[in-house]
C-alpha cells in the first residue's frame, strides 16, 4: 500500500499529568500516580486502589451544557481531541470535513453515568422494572457508546467515517490501527483517533473484585501496580484517554507538520481460548506481532523499544513475556520492553492509546520510561523491563502490545519515517 | 452445625455455571479435577462466592487455589466451616 | 478480489432461522408485539420485536448459558447456522485464517442491570464473574471466536443502528488484506428495564400502543421506531476461494462507505446520501443499476424527510424500489444492518422484494416507490442503508454472483 500513515498530534489527559508534556514527564519520573479511589467510598470492596485523573473539566473550556450532557468519558477524549488537533496545527479547519473521520476506543463506555442513571430509576436496586420517568435527557448515550465518538466528531466537525471500536482492553491500539487503515485505503486524510475511559466506578471495581484482576496491596496504594514483580498481584484499575491526529505522510508533508512517528503496522488476533484467560506460550500475541512488522516491513531484529501490556497478573506476565520472546527470537532480550501501566494503572480502553502517545514521544525524545514498583524481577520473566529509572535510548521502532479479555491480541509497530526505507 | 456436601456443591455449581453435556454430574465425580467436568477457574470462582454467601463462611483466594477436585472442594468448605464454629 | 457472502443465520422477530424468516419476510408478517420480557405496561413504550418461542439455551452448551446476555446467546446460535450454510466447519488446521468482527450497540445490558441490581440491593461480593465480560461490547466477538476456535482478526464497532453495516465493511476490508473468511455478526437487542427506559427521552422511538400503526416510516402518520432484538450473521469470503471450493455464493459485498452528519444544528446536508453515493462508486456501479434499496427507515418525520431526499436526488423521482422490511421486526440496532444484507441477498435469489407493511408512503409518493406488497422482480444489485444515533451512516452496496463478475475476475 502506497499512503502510509503518521502521528501529527498528541492529546493527553492521564492520571497524575493533563496535557502531553505533564504526561511525558510524569512517565519518564518513574513515580505511580496510583491512590487509595476518591471518587466513591471504596470500602467494603476487595481492591480499593486507582490511578485516578485530577480532572476539571471547566478547567479545560467545557461548557455547562457539555459537563451535563457528557460523561467523564467523552469529557476526556473532547479535552484530548481539543489538545491533539492543536497540537497537529489544525485547529483552523483546514482539512475538509468530509476529509476528517474519528475512531475512538473504549472497553466499557459510559459507565459512570449509566450506574449513577441506574442507582436513581431503579431507585437503589429496589426496582427492576426501572422507572422511566426518572430518565435524564441522555440516558440512551450513556447506554450505547457511540454517543463518545459523534461528540469527537461534533467537536472538530468531522464528516468523514466515525466509529467506536470497542475491543475490550485492545480498544485503544485497535481503534488506532482501524483508523490508520480508514487512511490507508483512501477513505479519509486525517483521523482523529485513540482510546478514552472512566471506569472508576463501584460496578466496574466488583467486576474486577470477583475475578481477582486487580491488585489488593491496599495498604501501599502508590506502589500497588507491579508488573514482573515476584509481589505482584493484579493491576490497579486507571482511567484517561489519549486522542492523536493521524495524517496521511504526504499531506502531513505538504503542509510542513511536525511528525511524532509512522504507524507502520497494526494486527489484532483472537486467542479463541478463553474470555479472562491466557495461554502460556502468547501464540497469538506473537503473530499479531508478527503481523505488524511486516506489514511495516520491518524486521524483528530492528526493534528498540517495546510498551508492555504490563497488568500485572501472574498469568499475562507470563504471556506477553513468552509472546515477545515468541516473535522477536534472541533480540526480545536486548530490547528495552517496560510498562507504563505501573504508573497510569490499567484505563482499559483507552490504555493503549495512551502507550502507542508514550511510543510517539519516545521516539521524539530519544528516552523510554521504566516499569516502576519493579523491584524484584520474577525469576521467570528474563527481559529487560528497564526497572523503575527513565533512560535515554534512541527509538527507531517501537512496537506496542497489549491483550484484553474476549482473547484479544494487538500489536502495532511505530516508527520515525526516515528511519525506514520502504 | 450443617455439613456441606457434594449434592449442595453440585447444585451450587449448576446454578451458577451451568453444566457441560458431555459429564454427567450425577456420576461419581469427587475425585475427578473441575478441568474435567468442564469447569474453568471462573466457575470455580463464582462458586466459591455463592457458597460463601450462602453458608456465611469465608473462603480465602490462596487456599482455594489448591482445589481441583469436588472432594476437595468440599473438605476444604466443611474445614472451614468447623474453624469458624471453633 | 471479491467479498463474498458464503453463509447466513438469522434470527429475527418474525422468524427463527434464515428460512422462517424469509417465509414471513415475503408475507409480510410482524413480529412486532407488546413487550413480554418485563412488565412495561407502566412505560410510555410498550411494544418491541421480540424473538420468541425460541430458548437459546435449548440450542447452546450448558455452560455457556449462566455466563451470557440473551443477545450474545442469539449471536451464537445464529453464528452456528450461517457456518452450517456456508459448509464450513473451522477447526485447528484453518487457526489464523478466520477472523470475527461484530457489532452490538448497548452490550449484553440485561446481564448488566441484573449485575448492578446484586451489586447496589446485596453488596460488591455477589457481582458475578461472568459480569466483566458478559456486559461488555466486545463479548460478541470474543464468544464467538472462543466457541470456534476462530483466530484471525477480531473486532467489535458501535455506531449504534449503523454498526451491521459498518461491520460488513470491516470484513470486507480484511478478505481484501488477506483473511480467508470472516464471521460478521450484527446480533443486538437490549429489551430490559434499562435498555427501554433509554430510549424514552431519546425521542426516536413509538409510544403508540397498536402493533400495526406503531413503526410506520414513509407516512405522513410516523410517530418513531419500535426497537428489536436478533439480526443476522454473515459468512464473508474470498469469492475466488468460495467457488474453488464449490460454496454457493449468495452474492458479493461491491462496495461500503460511512460518513457522520454535520453537527446538530447545522445547514449543511445529512451525510446519508453522499455514504450511498460513495459507496456506488466504490462498486462501480451507477445508480440506475441499482435494482432495490433497502432503506433504513427511521420512522420518524425528520429522519424520513432526509432519507426519502436522499434517496431522490440520487436516483430521482421514484428512480428506484424502496423497501423496509424492518417494518417486520422493529429497529434491531447493529443487528438491522446484517439481517438487511441478509434480506437483499435472499431477494436476489429468489427475484423478489419484500414488503413495508403498515405504511401507505403517504406524502412521500412523488419521491420513493415504495414497495408495499411483494413484488417479483429480477434482483441483481441493493444499496443497504442504515443510520446510528448521533449522525452516523453507512451504506452497503451487493451485487449477484454471476458469469459476468467471475469472467471478469479470471481475466
Amino acid at each position: 500500500m502506497s499512503r502510509r500513515v503518521v502521528i501529527t498530534g498528541i492529546g493527553v489527559v492521564a492520571p497524575g499529568g493533563v496535557g502531553t508534556p505533564a504526561y511525558w514527564q510524569r512517565l519518564l519520573s518513574g513515580r505511580s500516580a496510583t491512590r487509595t479511589i476518591t471518587a466513591f467510598d471504596p470500602s467494603g470492596f476487595r481492591s480499593r486502589m486507582a490511578a485516578e485523573c485530577d480532572f476539571d473539566p471547566t478547567a479545560y473550556g467545557l461548557t455547562p451544557q457539555e459537563i451535563r450532557r457528557m460523561d467523564r468519558t467523552a469529557q476526556f477524549a473532547v479535552v484530548c481531541t481539543a489538545e491533539c488537533v492543536a497540537d497537529a496545527g489544525l485547529a483552523g479547519g483546514e482539512v475538509p470535513a468530509t476529509r476528517v473521520g474519528v475512531t475512538v476506543g473504549s472497553a466499557v463506555g459510559a459507565t459512570i453515568k449509566l450506574e449513577s442513571e441506574y442507582v436513581v430509576l431503579s431507585d437503589g436496586g429496589r426496582r427492576w422494572e426501572v422507572d422511566p420517568g426518572y430518565a435524564v435527557p441522555h440516558l440512551y448515550d450513556y447506554l450505547v457508546p457511540s454517543s463518545l465518538a459523534a461528540e469527537v466528531a461534533w467537536k472538530v466537525g468531522a464528516e468523514g467515517p466515525v466509529s467506536v471500536v470497542s475491543d475490550g482492553c485492545t480498544a485503544g491500539i485497535d481503534a488506532l490501527g482501524y483508523a490508520a487503515q480508514v487512511i490507508r485505503c483512501g477513505d479519509a486524510d486525517v483521523m482523529i483517533a485513540g482510546g478514552t475511559e472512566a471506569p472508576i466506578a463501584p460496578i466496574t471495581v466488583a467486576c474486577f473484585d470477583a475475578i481477582k484482576a486487580t491488585s489488593v496491596h491496599n495498604d501501599d496504594p502508590e506502589h500497588a501496580h507491579r508488573p514482573y514483580d515476584v509481589s505482584r498481584n493484579g493491576f490497579v484499575l486507571g482511567e484517561g484517554a489519549a486522542m492523536l491526529v493521524l495524517e496521511e505522510y504526504e499531506h502531513a508533508r505538504r503542509r510542513g507538520a511536525r511528525v511524532y512517528a509512522e504507524i507502520a503496522g497494526v494486527a489484532t488476533r483472537a486467542n479463541a481460548f478463553h474470555m479472562t484467560g491466557l495461554q502460556a506460550e502468547g501464540r497469538e500475541m506473537a503473530e499479531a506481532i508478527r503481523v505488524a512488522l511486516d506489514q511495516a516491513r520491518i524486521g524483528a531484529d530492528r526493534v528498540d523499544w517495546v510498551s508492555m501490556h504490563g497488568t500485572g497478573t501472574k498469568q499475562n506476565d507470563r504471556h506477553e513475556t513468552s509472546a515477545i520472546k515468541r516473535s522477536l527470537g534472541p533480540h526480545a532480550y536486548r530490547t528495552p520492553a517496560s510498562s507504563i501501566k505501573s504508573m497510569i494503572g490499567h484505563s482499559l480502553g483507552a490504555v493503549g492509546a495512551l502507550e502507542t502517545a508514550a511510543c510517539a514521544l519516545a521516539i521524539t525524545h530519544g528516552a523510554v520510561p521504566p516499569t516502576a514498583n519493579l523491584h524484584r524481577q520474577d525469576p521467570e520473566l528474563d527481559l529487560d523491563y528497564v526497572p523503575l529509572q527513565a533512560r535515554e535510548h534512541r527509538v527507531d521502532v517501537a512496537l506496542n502490545v497489549g491483550s484484553g479479555f474476549g482473547g484479544f491480541q494487538s500489536a502495532m509497530v511505530l516508527c520515525r519515517p526516515e528511519a525506514v526505507s520502504r | 452445625m450443617s455439613q456441606f456436601t457434594i449434592e449442595d456443591l453440585k447444585r451450587i455449581m449448576r446454578a451458577c455455571a451451568g453444566e457441560d453435556e458431555s459429564v454427567d454430574l450425577d456420576g461419581d465425580i469427587g475425585e475427578l479435577t473441575f478441568d474435567q467436568l468442564g469447569y474453568d477457574s471462573l466457575a470455580l470462582l463464582e462458586t466459591a462466592s455463592r457458597v460463601q454467601r450462602e453458608l456465611r463462611v469465608a473462603l480465602p483466594d490462596e487456599a482455594l487455589g489448591d482445589v481441583e477436585t469436588p472432594a476437595q472442594f468440599v473438605a476444604f468448605v466443611n474445614g472451614r466451616l468447623l474453624e469458624t464454629a471453633a | 478480489m471479491s467479498a463474498a457472502v458464503t453463509g447466513l443465520g438469522v434470527l429475527a422477530p418474525n422468524g427463527v432461522g434464515t428460512g422462517d424468516y424469509w417465509r414471513h419476510t415475503r408475507a409480510g408478517t410482524s413480529g412486532i408485539r407488546p413487550i413480554t420480557r418485563f412488565d412495561a405496561s407502566r412505560y410510555p413504550i410498550r411494544l418491541a420485536g421480540e424473538v420468541r418461542d425460541f430458548d437459546p439455551a435449548a440450542h447452546l452448551p450448558g455452560r455457556l448459558v449462566p455466563q451470557t446476555d440473551r443477545m450474545t446467546q442469539l449471536a451464537l446460535v445464529a453464528t452456528e447456522w450461517a457456518l452450517a450454510d456456508a459448509g464450513l466447519a473451522p477447526d485447528a488446521a484453518h487457526d489464523f485464517d478466520f477472523g470475527v468482527v461484530t457489532s452490538a450497540s448497548a452490550g449484553g445490558l440485561e446481564f448488566g442491570q441484573r449485575e448492578l441490581q446484586k451489586l447496589w440491593t446485596q453488596g460488591p461480593s455477589t457481582v458475578s464473574a461472568y459480569m466483566s465480560f458478559s456486559w461488555f461490547y466486545a463479548v460478541n466477538t470474543g464468544q464467538i471466536s472462543i466457541r470456534h476456535k476462530l483466530r484471525g482478526p477480531a473486532a467489535a464497532l458501535v455506531t449504534e443502528q449503523a454498526g451491521g453495516l459498518d461491520a460488513v465493511g470491516l470484513s470486507r476490508r480484511l478478505v481484501a488484506d488477506g483473511t480467508p473468511v470472516v464471521i460478521t455478526a450484527g446480533v443486538d437487542g437490549a429489551l430490559c428495564p434499562m435498555g427501554v427506559a433509554g430510549q424514552v427521552p431519546a425521542g426516536q422511538w413509538s409510544t403508540c400502543d397498536d402493533p400495526a400503526r406503531a413503526y410506520r416510516p414513509f407516512d405522513a402518520g410516523a410517530s418513531g421506531g419500535v426497537a428489536g432484538e436478533g439480526g443476522a450473521v454473515l459468512v464473508i469470503e474470498d469469492g475466488a476461494a468460495a467457488r474453488r471450493r464449490g460454496a454457493r455464493v449468495y452474492g458479493e459485498i461491491a462496495g461500503y462507505a460511512a460518513t457522520f452528519d454535520p453537527p446538530p444544528g447545522s445547514d449543511r446536508e445529512p451525510g446519508l446520501g453522499r455514504a450511498a453515493a460513495t459507496a456506488l462508486r466504490q462498486a462501480d456501479l451507477v445508480p440506475d443499476e441499482i435494482d432495490v434499496v433497502l432503506a433504513d427507515a427511521a420512522g420518524t418525520l425528520a429522519g424520513d424527510r432526509a432519507e426519502a431526499d436522499a434517496l431522490e436526488k440520487l436516483f430521482g423521482p421514484r428512480g428506484v424500489p424502496v423497501t423496509a422490511p424492518k417494518t417486520m421486526t422493529g429497529r434491531l440496532s447493529a443487528g438491522a444492518g446484517t439481517l438487511d444484507v441478509a434480506t437483499a441477498l435472499l431477494a436476489m435469489r429468489d427475484g423478489i422484494i419484500p414488503p413495508t407493511v403498515n405504511t401507505g408512503g403517504d406524502g412521500y409518493g412523488h419521491q420513493i416507490d415504495l414497495v408495499t406488497s411483494l413484488r417479483h422482480v429480477p434482483v441483481r444489485t441493493a444499496l443497504v442503508l442504515a443510520r446510528g444515533i448521533g449522525g452516523f451512516n453507512a451504506a452497503v452496496v451487493l451485487r449477484a454472483a454471476d458469469r459476468r463478475s467471475e469472467g471478469m475476475e479470471e481475466a
